[in-house]
């Protein structure tokens, strides 16, 4: 894991003493509340429906126990208790003070952690895969570059007062877990022709009211090239990006609106006339960082050890989470635990410090002291040995993160919505609930398979919808909350956007709603094999269709 | 309350701003705007320019020589364009003064410092609660920052290589 040197350290610490003295500007009246907003959203900090909301930076997705124990004092310190981890990999808290915000930023700061730019019109988080350095498939750990990203990104002079928010994902697989095709600038580490390491950029990608997947900028740019390259395309954005319309800001509307050739053109032609050395990592820092990504050293150990077997055979339920939970480690004997943060009827996403702490606990004893936050709202634990997983099972079974559920209907995600969200249009976590316990027998949920149903709150897709192989999207119709449906969405390499079903449904249908879609899936898929996806694909719409809209004629 | 601040404090404004209908005077400083440019140029003045910002930097390159100072419209301090605009035109090599003009504040001064900007004209309404001390507290309130290739405050980038060789 990264660690901070001297230089990170008092960066950090200066960043929380100038937000300290926002704070007491912002009393005293010398910035008034226009100007202290943007101030205090690159702070992480967010005015929601009944209170503020602090959004902490997870650095893709990647802490440490004694972090995720600080995670756990700060809910219960200056909190109710628990915490949010969000889909991009953060972690939220909901009713935090005004006045603590600069105690809290402290307290992180003491464990490298922070809140810079967690929220506000500048780069956000860059996201990555969670299972970076883990997947056998992998070229490279992408955690190098996101680093080196978050680092540049930070504070950047140029661009912190963007038109609009900006974000970064980074995958190091052909296999893209970190949703790159919809994010403002999506990289993809690759091979050139002399098997030597680049990146494939894309650019445009985006949710919110204009859904759009992410086009190609360049095929092959040098891994030296990064920081004038991405350089060079947010000079672009910040000049030429639209200031007249909120919704029209994002770069993804100057790329549509330009035309990916023009914009190519415009962004080669800056990154060819600039000064690139100025700005390129000097000689030797992508090889300090990625010192400490260096793989942990895991001694190789059987791959079916038989005390391993033998309990998967006595605690069916614990062989059915290790078959769904678990994922392939490049070094033998061990794998990848996903922590389904989805118990039957829980909110999506939330965890209380006291399991904070009990997965910081295992992460300690069982995974070389690593978690990552997925984009799906769960926690890995990213270095597990076979020989140890019935234990981490229990310590999650005691805590009640034990559900078998990864990438099955009731692992979905849900945005804050009415809950909590000033924006809302309608519920979103009800909404999960009810379908969670809808849906809450293992064996079903098995059955069924691989399905991610996506809850959005409002049009500003937070939680993701267009994406979802279900995407449930709530708005509200004179006063009444109807939630359209789309079907279809997908955000790995063969990234979908959603299509539309038809009509809305209301609140209390949704649960039947969905039962129907999966009852039809059923029916028509060919063989257990074929996914949920795969039979829409091959079906379409219609039929869906017709079973959902039939007889309301 | 002083309006125009840069690095050593509170200064004087020897710029004449003239307005779209005033007439060229003689002698002076004036600043004018863009569309009156070349009418300025050819009337041998001290002279400056008003861009506003959408303006394509390399539009004022071929003046350079003849421009003392350039000044940024900064319509609101959300409008963040006017950063690139200050990087460009340094990247274009304009070496006289710049200047940031709006309700910029305070801390952005850094920011506007590292983009090559040398001062900020402020509008009263942030001028009034915004004294000089608070500009002189935010001028290198982070001590290094992380990119490198800007003016201002150094890059931790290098100061990483410089602690490694010593
Ligand atoms: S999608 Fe809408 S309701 Fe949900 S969190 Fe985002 S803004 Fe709020």
């Amino acid at each position: 894991m990264y660690r901070y040197d001297e230089f990170d350290r008092r960066f950090v610490d200066e960043r929380v003493a100038e937000f300290r003295d926002q704070v007491e500007r912002r009393l005293t009246g010398a910035l008034n509340e226009a100007e202290f907003k943007p101030l205090r959203l690159m702070n992480g900090l967010y005015l929601q429906l009944h209170a503020y909301m602090l959004r902490v930076a997870i650095p893709y997705g990647t802490l440490n126990g004694r972090q995720m124990r600080m995670l756990a004092h700060i809910a219960e310190t200056w909190d109710k208790g628990y915490g949010h981890f969000t889909t991009r990999q953060n972690i939220q808290y909901n009713w935090p003070k005004l006045k603590d915000v600069p105690d809290i930023l402290e307290a992180l700061a003491t464990v490298e952690m922070h809140a810079i730019q967690t929220s506000g019109n500048c780069i956000r988080n860059i996201t990555s895969d969670p299972f970076a350095g883990v997947a056998p498939e992998e070229i490279e750990d992408p955690r190098i570059t996101a680093e080196l990203l978050r680092q540049w990104s930070s504070l950047h002079p140029e661009f912190t007062y963007l038109g609009r928010k900006f974000k970064f994902a980074v995958t190091g697989s052909e296999h893209d877990r970190a949703a790159i095709k919809v994010h403002d600038i999506g990289i993809q580490i690759v091979r050139g022709e002399a098997g030597e390491v680049g990146y494939r950029v894309l650019v445009g990608g985006g949710m919110g009211r204009t859904p759009m997947i992410a086009k190609e900028l360049r095929a092959f740019l040098p891994k030296a090239d990064l920081l004038p390259y991405v350089e060079a395309i947010l000079r672009v954005y910040n000049l030429h990006g639209r200031r007249d319309n909120k919704y029209k800001a994002r770069i993804k509307i100057l790329v549509h609106e330009t035309g990916i050739d023009a914009f190519r053109d415009q962004v080669e032609r800056e990154f060819a006339t600039m000064d690139r050395a100025a700005v390129t990592a000097p000689e030797g820092e992508m090889e300090r960082i990625a010192a400490y990504f260096a793989p942990p050293e895991l001694t190789e150990k059987p791959s079916a050890p038989v005390a391993f077997e033998r309990m998967k055979t006595l605690d069916p339920d614990f062989a059915q989470w290790v078959e769904r939970n678990t994922s392939a480690h490049r070094v033998p004997g061990y794998v990848a635990a996903t922590i389904s943060l989805k118990p039957i009827g829980g909110v999506p996403g939330d965890a209380t410090a006291e399991q904070m702490r009990a997965m910081a606990d295992l992460a300690e004893s069982y995974s070389v002291d690593e978690m990552r936050i997925t984009h799906e709202q769960n926690v890995v634990l990213p270095h597990v040995a076979l020989g140890d997983l019935y234990k981490v099972y229990r310590g999650l079974a005691a805590i009640g993160l034990e559900a078998p559920n990864k990438g099955l209907v009731t692992d979905i995600i849900a945005c804050p919505g009415l809950d909590y969200c000033a924006l809302a249009t309608a519920r979103s976590i009800p909404v999960a609930q009810a379908i969670s316990k809808r849906f809450a027998s293992n064996k079903r949920q098995r059955e069924i398979g691989p399905l991610s149903i996506k809850i959005s709150g409002c049009i500003n897709a937070c939680g993701h919808h267009h994406i979802g192989h279900i995407g449930i999207l709530g708005l509200d119709k004179a006063g009444v909350e109807n939630y359209q449906i789309t079907l279809g969405g997908e955000s790995t390499e063969d990234a979908a956007l959603g299509q539309r079903l038809g009509p809305g449904f209301g609140y209390d249908e949704l649960p039947d709603v969905i039962e129907k879609i999966v009852d039809i899936y059923l029916d028509l898929r060919q063989g257990r094999r074929e996914t949920f996806l795969q039979t829409y694909r091959r079906v379409g719409m219609e039929p869906f269709k017709e079973a959902l809209y039939a007889t309301a004629d | 309350m002083p309006r125009l601040i840069d690095r050593l404090g509170p200064a004087e404004d020897i710029w004449t701003v003239l307005g779209a209908e005033d007439p060229l005077p003689s002698s002076g400083s004036v600043i004018v705007a863009l569309e009156r440019l070349d009418e300025a140029l050819a009337a041998g003045l001290e002279l400056g320019v008003h861009l506003p910002n959408d303006t394509d930097p390399e539009r004022v390159k071929p003046h350079f020589d003849r421009l003392s100072l350039i000044s940024v419209d900064f319509p609101s301090f959300t409008d963040g364009r006017g950063f690139s605009i200050g990087h460009c035109l340094r990247a274009l090599g304009y070496e006289g003064r710049l200047r940031a003009t709006g309700p910029v504040i305070s801390d952005q001064f850094d920011f506007l410092l590292a983009c090559g900007f040398d001062e900020v004209l402020l509008p009263d309404s942030v001028a009034e609660r915004q004294p000089p001390e608070h500009w002189a507290a935010a001028e290198g309130r982070i001590t290094l920052g992380y990119q490198r290739g800007l003016a201002g405050r150094g890059s931790i980038l290098d100061a990483r290589r410089t602690a490694g060789d010593g």
